[in-house]
C-alpha cells in the first residue's frame, strides 16, 4: 500500500520537517474524504469546551504523557525532533479536528502510532485545546 | 586537676596540622575510570556517579534540554561531552564535577560522536540538518557539513558513529543516504556519500570492530549495511524480514541502535514495531533466530562479554525489563525496576547493570549474575546512563 497523506495545508515548518515523496504521497479520494470527516468533526470539535475536561489526576497522566512519551519525537519542549514541533505557531494553520484524528489514529505511513488505545476521544480533544494554547509543563 | 601544659601544647600541635587538611577543599587522588553520568532529563543536570561505590559523587547543572542527550567521552576519561536535545554541547570536567564550557551549536540535536584520536567531536544535528565538529578541548568549531539533498534541502541527521581514520558516519533520515566524513584533514573534510540506501534511516550502529555499518530503516523492510574496509561494493540490502513488515504495527518509540548489539558472533536488533528480537550472524548477516518478548524493544543491550542481552520497552511496556541467555536464546529474567525504564548501562566488565527508571525517579542497580537489586539511587526522571568505559570503545 502507499503511504497517503492526510490534508492538513503544510506550513513551511512543517514542510522542512517532513518526508517528501516517502511519506506523503496524495490520493485525491483520501483527502477528500478526510476533509469531509474534519468539517463534521470541527462541527463537535465546537463543543469541545463543553466536554468534561479530564480530573486533575488524569490531567497530570496526560501532560506526562504528552511531554515524556510524545516528547520522544516531538521533544519535551515540543519544539520538535524526528517528528515536526508542536508548538502553538506551528500547529495554527491546522484544523483541530486532523489534530485529533492523527493524535487518535496516527499517521499512516509516517512515524506517528496511533494513541487510540490510551486516550478516549475527549482527552484527545484537550489534548489538541492544550496545545493550540501552549501545553503546561510538568508539575513537580 | 589540671592537665600539663605540654599535653595541652600537643593537642594545639596536632590541631593546627589538621584543621589545614580538611579545610584545603582537595581531594584525594582518583581515577576516573569508573564513574559515568547520568543525565536527569527534565532538570537540565547530570549527576556524577561512581559505579565501585554504587553512588552519586556530584552534580553539574544548566546543561539546558536534555531529553534525548547522549554523552561521549574523552580518551583520558576525564571529560563528559554532553549533546542537548536544545543543540547544546556541553563539556563536563566529571573529575571536579564542573561545566568546563557549554556552547549551542545548533538548534536541535540527536547526539555525537569523538574521533578515533579523541581531538574532534562531531554534533549530529535535525536542524540545521548536517555534521558540525569541534575541537574536542576548546569546542571551537573545526567543521561544518551541511547536509544537503536534491535541490539544496537539509536533511536531519541520525546514527552517528566514529569510524578508525577520524571518520565519521552517518544516516540522512530525509534523504535516504549514509555519508562518511573524513576529518584527518579538519579543514578540508572529504565526505563519501552512498544513495538510495532505503527509506527513512532512523538510526546506525558500527560493529565494535568498526567494519560494518547498519542503518536501521523506518521506511520499508530491511537493514543497510555498509562494509567500511570496502565501501566499493556500495550498500547492501540485509534482513529482507526485517521491518514493520505486512502488517505495520504503530510503534511508540524508534529503537536504538549501537554497537552494544553484537554479541559474540550474533546481533542482537530490535524489531520494529513487533514483539521480537532479531537475532543475525555478522558473518553471512543472515538471520538465525526471531526471540518473542514482552514489548516493543528500544535498547537491546550485550553484557560486555556477550552472555547475556538486556533490553527495555516502549511505552507501554516500559515497566519491564528482560534477559535473554545468549547460549540458549530464552529469555531467563523479567525484572520491573520501576515505572518507565529509559535505559541501561553495564558496568565495563559487566557484572552490574545500572537501569533508569524516569516516571519513579530513581536507577536501579542489579547484579548480572543473579539479579539481585545492588542498589537503589534516587535520580529526578533519568534517562540516559553513560560510564566512562564508552571512551575506549569505537562506535560509541
Amino acid at each position: 500500500m502507499r503511504p497517503r497523506r492526510w490534508s492538513f495545508k503544510r506550513s513551511p515548518l512543517d514542510a522542512r520537517s517532513t518526508r517528501e515523496g516517502v511519506f506523503f504521497v496524495g490520493s485525491q479520494q483520501i483527502r477528500l474524504l478526510i476533509w469531509l470527516a474534519s468539517g463534521l468533526l470541527c462541527g463537535s470539535l465546537v463543543l469541545a469546551d463543553e466536554l468534561p475536561t479530564p480530573s486533575l489526576e488524569r490531567s497530570r497522566e496526560l501532560i506526562r504523557m504528552v511531554r515524556q512519551d510524545c516528547g520522544s519525537c516531538h521533544g519535551l519542549t515540543l519544539r520538535g525532533g524526528l517528528g515536526p514541533a508542536l508548538l502553538p505557531e506551528a500547529l495554527r494553520d491546522k484544523p483541530p479536528a486532523g489534530l485529533k484524528y492523527t493524535i487518535l489514529f496516527g499517521r499512516p505511513g509516517t512515524a506517528m502510532p496511533p494513541w487510540k488505545p490510551f486516550l478516549s476521544e475527549a482527552e484527545a480533544d484537550w489534548i489538541v485545546a492544550q496545545l493550540l494554547r501552549g501545553f503546561p509543563e510538568e508539575s513537580k | 586537676m589540671t592537665i600539663p601544659k605540654t599535653i595541652l601544647f600537643g593537642w594545639w600541635m596536632l590541631l593546627s596540622l589538621l584543621l589545614p587538611l580538611a579545610w584545603s577543599g582537595e581531594p584525594p587522588l582518583r581515577g576516573t575510570g569508573d564513574l559515568g553520568v547520568i543525565i536527569e532529563r527534565s532538570a537540565g543536570r547530570i549527576l556524577i556517579v561512581d559505579t565501585s561505590g554504587n553512588n552519586v559523587i556530584g552534580r553539574v547543572d544548566g546543561l539546558g534540554d536534555l531529553s534525548h542527550a547522549s554523552v561521549v567521552f574523552s580518551r583520558d576519561q576525564r571529560y563528559a561531552y554532553v549533546f542537548g536535545r536544545d543543540g547544546g554541547l556541553s563539556k563536563v570536567d566529571i573529575l571536579r564535577g564542573a561545566l568546563e564550557k557549554r556552547i549551542v551549536q545548533g538548534g536541535n540535536s540527536i547526539g555525537g560522536a569523538i574521533s578515533q584520536d579523541g581531538r574532534l567531536v562531531a554534533v549530529a544535528n535535525y536542524e540545521p540538518g548536517g555534521l558540525k565538529v569541534f575541537a574536542a578541548d576548546t569546542l571551537e568549531p573545526v567543521a561544518d557539513i551541511p547536509a544537503t539533498y536534491g535541490d539544496g534541502k537539509l536533511s536531519k541527521v541520525v546514527g552517528i558513529a566514529d569510524l578508525p581514520g577520524d571518520r565519521f558516519i552517518y544516516s540522512l533520515f530525509d534523504a535516504d543516504q549514509i555519508w562518511i566524513a573524513d576529518l584527518r584533514d579538519p579543514k578540508s573534510p572529504k565526505v563519501e556519500k552512498f544513495n538510495g540506501i532505503g527509506r527513512a534511516p532512523y538510526d546506525g550502529l558500527v560493529t565494535p570492530d568498526g567494519r560494518y555499518y547498519l542503518a536501521g530503516l523506518f521506511g520499508e523492510d530491511g537493514i543497510a549495511l555498509l562494509d567500511t574496509w570496502q565501501p566499493q561494493r556500495g550498500i547492501q540490502r540485509i534482513l529482507a524480514s526485517y521491518g514493520q513488515g505486512e502488517q505495520k504495527l504503530p510503534v511508540y518509540k524508534m529503537p536504538h541502535l549501537r554497537g552494544w548489539a553484537v554479541a559474540g558472533h550474533q546481533v542482537y536488533l530490535p524489531a520494529i514495531g513487533h514483539h521480537e528480537v532479531l537475532v543475525a550472524d555478522t558473518l553471512s548477516w543472515k538471520e538465525t533466530a526471531r526471540i518473542p518478548v514482552r514489548g516493543q524493544p528500544v535498547f537491546v543491550v550485550a553484557r560486555p562479554d556477550g552472555r547475556q542481552v538486556w533490553l527495555n520497552f516502549a511505552f507501554p511496556d516500559n515497566g519491564f525489563v528482560q534477559v535473554i541467555d545468549t547460549l540458549t536464546g530464552r529469555i531467563i529474567q523479567t525484572l520491573e525496576p520501576g515505572k518507565a525504564v529509559l535505559h541501561l548501562e553495564f558496568t565495563p566488565r559487566g557484572e552490574a547493570v545500572w537501569v533508569s527508571a524516569r516516571d519513579d525517579n530513581r536507577v536501579v542497580v542489579y547484579d548480572t549474575a543473579n539479579f539481585a537489586k545492588l542498589a537503589e539511587l534516587p535520580a529526578a526522571s533519568p534517562s540516559g546512563i553513560f560510564f566512562t568505559s564508552r571512551a575506549h570503545r569505537i562506535g560509541f
